[in-house]
């Protein structure tokens, strides 16, 4: 198990490398003047010069390469443009929202989403089954900034019974920094007003980010009970006498879960851009929010670590599908 | 007086809805099983041995539909049974299944140990510790003669080769101690010598667990081997039933004669029976093999399909011997 | 023929071929059936925020325009954007999919590196950056879009290509003589079109999706255009009295995009045989 891990993380490298090159590419050559580009609109030709000889342009591209590199290893991305902070505390400061709102609706999606699957595909045909197929086709149509608005809508302006915006109510303190995951940390510290209200603010978000994510689980999790429904082993299983309940939740969806794990690993690519949108809408201080703010307001470093940062966590989702999809099946975890 | 059979199908007609029409696939099939014996249910490709097998389970294909007759087993209409008390009283408990396909009938992402157990667990007679059963479990893997069975438990069947997963499905089957085990064609995926030895041991197996055997086989030599009563079966009826030597030795119905003949041990030459097997979705009415047979008459195509005693335990479904019965009793009348 | 009837027995996939088939048509008649066709761009101040009523079915938004008028004509640039995008990025994907699948050497995997790449980074990041870079208006998005969704195809023919290209009638074809283009274009892409119009008809909701979010953020059409995602941008502040104002434009984006992906689903089910069990 362990050399299957291994061998996997040793395949990442190359991904990485090349999107250390695309970047250094994208921010260095494609600009016609990266120093005017870094500068800004405003900046005089001596102020031009002056970053050009200190960010070192006038050298050879294979040096600023180097240099390029040693900044990522040190994780330092230089200072946003916007905020005037190092991008590497911004980036610290905001992820964790970005991940409380991700991870939480990434579990939603997947809890609800492998029994609905496994509902539909139990009900083949019938009546539960065409519900189903149809709200996971509807699921991916809808167009998640106008959903969320819509939610605010109806559960935060019409009804008054969940809050329009943020993590936390205007007047409550979060709760002390361990994780920079509310959740947790208000349980660890004992604080269980902001618990409550943490929990509250979340709600809206994280459904609007789950609606996608659940749709598609919900179908390659039918497709793939439907799938292992046919095989003989079911039958064999079926004619030995196995009680209907453990042989379907238990025995039949490890085999059917496979292509929805794979999914699960891309959703959480996709949940990141849809954080994007889902943390402009509700004000959430996430570093999807960073991201457009960075873009409307050509914040290149930023937008710069925020790719890196992207493409890294890209990576090692994957890595983690594929460690999970050996854990499931054994006969993965053979020569490969 | 002879005990009461343990296994009894009786007139059993079976038809599945297809994309074409409806297929009659059993036609008035009967079938008997005593305490103690192995039948072996042989036939070509598509006769619906293997249905009629898994028909005694209650498993049937999806558009499938029982449309009259009765399989008694221990006493009880299986057939009265909801498919939630097949499941928790019949299945896997008094009656046990070995399938046809070793690759592909093991639940391929649990290990060996988790699959079995389980099925005990469910299938236990009074309750029992997880200790005990496994205990149980490794004694029966050793009697099937698989090595280290402790280590066997916590493998997963895909590093096992065809063989010795079939002795795994023969384990499982036996585990819960049932009455009766049915077989579907469970050699004919293996190699010739593998095949032996799987046969060899379940001969030895049902003796000492003193279980009854349905063994559903394409091939001849094997009921030759294995079963002491034989059932031949041809497009869904049930054609001849006996002691194996006497079916194989001296068949009485025109089917068997000239299935024997022309079997390559015995035919000088490859022949085959001219003509072809019906399509059950247009099977010809009456006796079914009538088009193709040396013997028919008129009214072999309005006879009813049903086995007549011809000779002591030995049941023919003929018009010839329908006439050799009336023979007989002609003659005690006279 | 068969096919035909085969696609009429799945309610859902005619479903969406009637959706998107009402779209069609209602972008191309737009100034015809929109009552109020000026609406493009006029203000009418004194009608502004009106609730749904006879006169305006939709509504009226903050500059009293009518919004079914202006939903109605959005299809058009919804469908325009949508077309153009798919169209390009099908001429780019595929050939370079018939190339990297064909050959087997440093530009095949060169290709499918890069596509790999562009792959992985999220689409509607990539295509905001791409747009601010080349300053926000419709054409740049539609070329952001562009270039975002290309390796979608390239990956699809690939591994068509491949499979193909393995086959018993390629060998043969090339023991005769055929040259590369000839046996790509006339042997292997026919065969390979099935999965490509699935992907493209998916590809056309897709998009919409993303043109309307790049149109929310600004990024896209800009003002007075009727677009569905700037509209929905533009209600937020008068929410949550002009609920109208959102919510029709929104359903006009879901419908459409409903529409597509049923009708590829459909054409999925029919293209592929094995797929059909798990319908």
């Amino acid at each position: 198990m362990l050399g299957f891990v291994v061998r996997r993380l040793i395949l990442v490298i190359p991904s990485l490398a090349g999107l250390l090159v695309l970047t250094f590419f994208l921010i260095r050559v494609v600009p016609a003047d990266p120093a005017a580009a870094l500068a800004g609109e405003n900046a005089t030709p001596a102020q031009i010069a002056e970053i050009r000889h200190q960010y070192g342009f006038d050298q050879p591209l294979l040096v600023q390469f180097g240099v390029y590199l040693a900044q990522v290893a040190r994780l330092d991305f230089g200072e946003s443009a916007y905020s005037r902070r190092p991008v590497s505390v911004d980036i610290k400061q905001r992820l964790p929202a970005t991940l409380e709102l991700t991870l939480a609706a990434l579990i939603f999606a997947t809890a609800l989403g492998i029994p609905l699957g496994t509902l539909a595909a139990v009900y083949h045909n019938r009546w539960p089954d065409t519900v189903l197929r149809i709200l996971s086709v509807g699921g991916v149509a809808i167009a998640a900034f106008w959903f969320a608005i819509e939610l605010q809508l109806v559960f935060a302006m019409d009804l008054g019974w969940l809050p329009l915006r943020g993590r936390l109510s205007p007047g409550l303190a979060p709760p002390a920094l361990v994780t920079g995951f509310y959740l947790i940390d208000s349980l660890i510290t004992g604080r269980l007003d902001a618990f409550g209200d943490a929990l509250r603010h979340l709600i809206l978000p994280a459904f609007t980010l789950s609606l996608g994510g659940l749709a598609t689980i919900t179908r390659f999790t039918r497709a793939g009970v439907l799938d292992t429904l046919q095989k003989d082993f079911v039958t064999y299983e079926r004619a030995q006498g196995f009680p209907a309940g453990p042989l379907i939740w238990k025995f039949v969806l490890r085999n059917s879960v496979v292509a929805a794990i794979t999914q699960i690993g891309l959703l959480f690519g996709g949940l990141i851009a849809g954080a994007v949108v889902v943390e402009t809408i509700f004000d959430w201080p996430g570093i999807g929010f960073y991201t457009v703010q960075a873009i409307l307001t050509a914040d290149t470093k930023v937008m710069l670590a925020i790719t890196l940062l992207i493409g890294v966590i890209y990576a090692f989702v994957n890595i983690l599908v594929d460690v999970v999809h050996g854990l499931i099946d054994p006969r993965l975890r053979e020569n490969d | 007086m002879t005990a009461d059979p343990l296994l009894e199908v009786k007139n059993l007609r079976l038809s599945v809805r297809t994309d074409e029409g409806v297929a009659q696939i059993l036609d008035h099939v009967e079938l008997t099983v005593a305490r103690g014996q192995i039948l072996g249910v042989v036939g070509e490709s598509g006769c619906g041995k293997s249905t009629l097998a898994r028909a005694v389970l209650g498993i049937f294909p999806k558009a499938a539909r029982i449309e009259s007759g009765e399989i008694r087993f221990e006493g009880q209409d299986l057939l009265a049974l909801s498919d939630a008390d097949m499941t928790r009283l019949v299945r896997g408990r008094r009656i046990g299944f070995i399938p046809q396909d070793p690759y592909l009938a093991l639940n391929p992402v649990f290990k060996i140990g988790a699959q079995l157990l389980a099925a005990m667990r469910w299938h236990a007679a009074q309750p029992t510790s997880e200790a005990a059963r496994r205990a149980e479990l490794v004694a029966l893997l050793r009697r099937v003669q698989l090595p280290e069975p402790e280590a066997v438990l916590e493998r997963y069947p895909h590093q096992f080769s065809g063989g010795q997963r079939q002795r795994l499905l023969i384990a499982g089957a036996l585990a819960a101690r049932p009455a009766l085990l049915i077989a579907d064609e469970p050699t004919t995926a293996l190699d010739v010598t593998t095949q032996l030895e799987i046969l060899k041991l379940l001969q030895a197996l049902t003796q000492e667990f003193g279980v009854s055997m349905v063994f559903v086989t394409h091939d001849f030599g094997v009921v030759a081997e294995l079963c002491d009563v034989t059932t031949v079966m041809y497009a869904g009826q049930t054609v001849e039933t006996g002691p194996t030597g006497a079916v194989l030795a001296a068949p009485r119905h025109p089917y068997t004669q000239a299935l024997i003949a022309c079997h390559p041990d015995r035919a000088a030459a490859l022949i085959g029976i001219p003509g072809q097997v019906p399509s059950p979705l247009a099977p010809p009415p009456g006796c079914r093999f009538a088009p193709r047979c040396p013997t028919a008459a008129d009214v072999c195509r309005r006879r009813r399909s049903r086995l007549v005693a011809d000779a002591p335990a030995h049941g023919v479904n003929c018009r010839l011997a329908d006439e050799r019965l009336a023979a007989r009793q002609a003659g005690v009348g006279a | 023929m068969l096919i035909l009837v085969k696609f009429a027995k799945d309610k859902p996939a005619v479903l969406g071929a009637a959706i998107v088939l009402a779209v069609v048509a209602m972008a191309i008649l737009a100034p015809l059936i929109a009552p109020y066709p000026g609406d493009v761009a006029a203000s009418h101040l004194l009608q502004r925020l009106k609730p749904p009523s006879p006169e305006h079915p939709f509504g009226t938004d903050n500059l009293g325009r009518d919004i079914l008028s202006r939903v109605i004509l959005g299809a058009r640039g919804a469908l325009m954007i949508a077309l153009l995008v798919v169209g390009i990025s099908m001429a780019i994907g595929v050939p370079l999919g018939l190339i990297a699948g064909y050959q087997q050497g440093w530009l095949s995997q060169t290709i499918m590196r890069v596509t790999d790449i562009f792959l992985a980074v999220p689409q509607l990041i990539l295509a905001l950056a791409l747009a601010q870079l080349m300053g926000p208006s419709l054409e740049s998005a539609m070329l952001a879009l562009t270039l975002t969704y290309w390796p979608f195809f390239t990956r699809i023919v690939y591994a068509e290509t491949r499979r193909l290209a393995a086959a018993l009638f390629i060998d043969a074809l090339q023991c005769i003589g055929a040259g590369a283009s000839r046996i790509l274009f006339l042997h292997i892409l026919p065969n390979a079109i099935s999965p490509i119009i699935v992907r493209a008809t998916i590809g056309m909701g897709f998009t919409i999706l993303v043109a309307a979010v790049l149109g929310f953020l600004g990024m896209g059409a800009t003002p007075p255009d009727p677009d569905w995602g700037l509209a929905i941008a533009e209600s937020r502040q008068y929410l949550p009295e002009a609920w109208w104002f959102s919510t029709f434009p929104g359903l006009a984006i879901f419908l459409t995009v409903l529409g597509f992906n049923l009708l590829g689903d459909g054409l999925r089910d029919i293209v592929d045989p094995r797929l059909r069990r798990s319908r």
